[in-house]
């Protein structure tokens, strides 16, 4: 009984059913009041191409990233057991194709077989090991950890909380949601036509686990005197990695449903035997290589001669907290979007060109949506690659000897917007709720002539720049709804020696 | 047979034409506009209008000024439920002085219970994200601490409410100010750059949600027409620690000074005006303390009022 549930296959889908929910907790319990010191970026820290492109980009392992090698070694070890056993984003696509799916026999032999199609995922993974070489780090746009956890941020969370607050008080709306929903929505839609469509064709860290899974230690092995060539064993392979021929081994999920699948008991999962049939080796073609190559060393220059946050400040680039120079932090963001997840007022937005095509989805502070809570230092304590870096909240504000706070941007009036400048209307809740103290946002007050002639006592707001340290709660909560009277812009941040405008600061 | 079912359908789509013809392009819904109740409970004169109570330890100081009035029990029955508008703003926490002294919340829930309130919720309308502002404002531990509950709004929730005021007339107000049967205000004395002070009357602002920043624009009329429009059961007014500049966020310690006082009682001008003392201002120079007195919600005259003073 029991060895009829607890079979191979059970396992492992209990193993997936665990890392799928893991997943998720663990980007629930990223928010402020759930944290409590969990491992929440832990699926971001075990992604071997995570560390190792940025890596490439800064000669560093970050931290936690160092995590990664137990999966670099596992896959040494005992093949790419990550994709189809821990890796939410192939669990996601393996459950959703398989329910939406139901193939005939003779289709899904055809389908589950080999293609050359399948090599198309290691010329991206060249691509973007080139550009971060180069350093830029592009692999966040496919690495499917960061791809799944920014799709759930951004689209899958909010619009499961919609119309029900029962995961945000606040819905939380993102910048280009949509676009994010839809791009996820097709991949998996993928599944439609061909079984793991990602993961056989895109996933670039499927591709870096296969070139790990090349020789490893304990394999999927077919035993040449008991295979019939019935095919049984494509029915339902996860890798498209045909154990009915040589196996392709570096395409093998070790999914283990061809050693169940076969009537003959003729694979095994483990050590060769005599009677083993012979393996493929990892399957590219020199010259598409070479190509792929080439893009990227033509693609990076390209990329940096652009008008973008990389090459010169842009206005609407206002960065995290505690973020790091712009072109490093082109070299560390993987746009996973944990900081707009963990972010309390939802200030933080996936950049759609505002940083340039290099900084797509990258953080990004739109203070219409939300503003940095002067208190908090949650998206520095959250990031995985330290593109944020982590500030006590007494660095962020300087109150430690010795050290000025960290600003982010500046605060500047539009007089002919602001209600007490330009329609001598009472208003002032920018200097209301100006968090520092001393405010940065001060006033005078003014004798002013109405149009009937009265004249009115007003009090008219500005700005002190050297204490605005660019939160942006004044342009939050300014009764300008639209666009707001004050407006923060990345001038003046900290982080950049070159954005800067006060002579003394 | 076919003939039937085509006029049946013709039939069909003339009444669906006939029944949903309308001259507006969208079809609305009534929501209902509520009022809010009067939270008061009957007039009392044999206590002090307003106790004041000075001393060190806050749950003391609650205890005498609520019990010199008559006791909780004067204004909480069995079975009911309790509505504590305490200020929790701001993230800040406690010694900053920006939200309401998190012993004084959890000695009134204590003092709610203890009178045998159903349910004792603790709500504000924060500016911060409320999550952070009820955790490090430390009100939120206290709360449960003290056997009451945190209740938060969600933008859904708002209710839209009629406060038939001369500037404020139909906002979105917090839910739980109609499911409550007495409300408890619970300010702390701060200073504000716009209306002089921030303190019972202004509190008030926190039932509110929609584009409230609006109210700037005559905030005078504003938080009159809220005091005018929410009656609470019993105000009582944190002064233990009082922020005197950069108000009402502050975050710098010597913004702050200690005063070591909690004030009680019903008439809401009365204790605000007692309130405006330590921030070196008087009636006279708040517009919204005159506009309150003139359409009868209180006394700010205190040497009309029987006024106690305890050293606990």
């Amino acid at each position: 009984m029991i060895r009829k549930i607890l079979t191979l296959r059970n396992v492992r889908r209990i193993y997936a059913a665990f890392f799928l929910l893991l997943f998720i907790i663990l980007l629930w319990l990223t928010s402020f009041n759930r944290m409590k010191g969990y491992e929440t970026p832990l699926f971001l820290e075990l992604d071997p191409l995570v560390a190792i492109a940025s890596f490439l980009t800064s000669w560093t392992v970050y931290k936690g990233l160092a995590l990664s090698l137990f999966v670099i070694i596992g896959t040494l070890l005992v093949g790419r057991f990550f994709c189809s056993w821990v890796c939410p984003m192939g669990i996601v696509n393996q459950v959703i194709g398989s329910l939406f799916t139901r193939l005939r026999a003779v289709d899904a032999a055809e389908l589950n077989s080999y293609r050359v199609l399948y090599r198309f995922k290691y010329y991206v993974l060249a691509l973007f090991l080139v550009l971060a070489a180069f350093g830029s780090l592009q692999v966040g746009l496919l690495d499917p950890i960061p791809f799944v956890t920014r799709s759930f941020t951004t689209s899958v969370f909010p619009a499961a909380n919609y119309g029900r607050s029962w995961l945000y008080l606040k819905q939380p709306l993102f910048n280009g949601g949509t676009l994010l929903g839809l791009i996820f929505l097709g991949v998996i839609f993928a599944t439609r036509f061909l079984p793991r469509f990602w993961c056989r064709v895109l996933c670039p860290l499927g591709a870096l686990l296969g070139l790990f899974s090349r020789k490893p230690l304990l394999r999927i092995w077919r035993d040449v005197d008991l295979c019939t060539d019935c095919k049984k064993c494509l029915g339902h392979c996860h890798g498209g990695c045909n154990p009915h021929s040589e196996l392709r081994i570096t395409e093998c999920h070790v999914c283990m449903n061809c050693i169940e699948d076969c009537p003959e008991n003729a694979i095994h999962y483990g050590l060769p035997k005599p009677s083993s049939s012979a393996q493929m080796p990892l399957d590219v073609s020199r010259r598409r290589l070479i190509e792929s190559v080439l893009t990227g060393v033509v693609l990076f220059p390209v990329m940096r001669s652009t008008f973008a946050s990389g090459t010169s400040p842009q206005y609407r680039v206002i960065r995290p907290p505690g973020s790091i120079t712009e072109k490093d932090f082109l070299r560390r963001c993987i746009k996973c979007g944990q900081c707009m997840k963990v972010c309390p007022t939802n200030v933080i937005q996936p950049a759609l060109l505002e940083a340039g095509f290099e900084g797509l989805w990258t953080p990004i502070l739109i203070n219409r949506i939300g503003y940095c809570e002067y208190n908090c230092v949650l998206c520095g304590h959250i990031c995985p690659t330290g593109a944020i870096k982590p500030l006590t909240v007494e660095q962020k504000l300087g109150k430690s000897s010795g050290q000025r706070q960290v600003k982010i941007g500046t605060a500047f009036f539009d007089r002919g917007r602001c209600l007490p400048w330009a329609m001598n209307t009472d208003c002032i809740v920018c200097e209301e709720v100006c968090p520092t103290s001393p405010k940065a946002i001060w006033f005078q007050t003014f004798d002013v002539q109405l149009r009937n002639g009265m004249t009115k006592v007003l009090k008219r707001p500005f700005i002190d720049p050297t204490l605005c340290n660019g939160c942006g709660i004044c342009e939050n909560k300014c009764p300008i709804r639209d666009h707001a009277a004050v407006r923060v812009t990345s001038i003046g941040e900290t982080r950049s020696s070159l954005n800067q405008m006060i002579l003394k600061s | 047979m076919r003939a039937a079912s085509t006029c049946g359908l013709a039939a069909a789509t003339s009444v669906w034409g006939y029944v949903f013809y309308s001259k507006e392009p969208v079809r609305r819904s009534d929501t209902k506009i509520l009022t809010f109740k009067d939270y008061r409970t009957g007039e009392n004169n044999v206590y002090p209008h307003l106790a004041v109570v000075h001393g060190k330890d806050a749950e003391k100081m609650v205890r005498a000024a609520i019990d010199r009035i008559g006791g909780m029990g004067r204004f909480v029955s069995a079975n009911d439920k309790v509505l504590l508008k305490p200020n929790a703003a701001w993230d800040r926490q406690p010694e900053q002085a920006a939200n309401t002294n998190p012993a004084v919340v959890g000695a009134i829930v204590k003092l709610c219970i203890e009178a045998r309130a159903s349910e004792v919720w603790v709500t504000d309308v924060s500016v911060n994200d409320p999550y952070r502002c009820f955790a490090r404002s430390g009100i939120e531990d206290a709360t449960k601490r003290a056997g009451g509950k945190i209740k938060l709004a969600s933008e859904n929730d708002f209710v839209l409410t009629d406060l038939k005021g001369e500037s404020l007339k139909v906002w979105p107000v917090s839910p739980f100010y109609h499911k409550a049967d007495k409300l408890i205000n619970i300010p702390v004395v701060k200073h504000h750059s716009l209306s002089k002070c921030t303190i019972a009357m202004k509190n008030l602002y926190g039932s509110l949600g929609g584009q409230r920043n609006r109210l700037h624009q005559d905030i005078n009329t504003s938080i009159a027409d809220l005091a005018t429009a929410i009656r609470p059961t019993l105000t009582v007014i944190d002064a233990t620690r009082v922020l005197r500049r950069n108000g009402p966020t502050g975050g710098n310690l010597s913004d702050v000074s200690i005063e070591n006082t909690v004030i009680a009682g019903v008439d809401l001008v009365a204790a605000e005006t007692y309130g405006i003392r330590f921030l070196d201002l008087k009636a006279e120079d708040i517009p919204f303390i005159a506009i309150a007195e003139k359409r009868g919600i209180g006394t700010s005259d205190l040497k009309l009022l029987n006024v106690a003073e305890i050293e606990v």
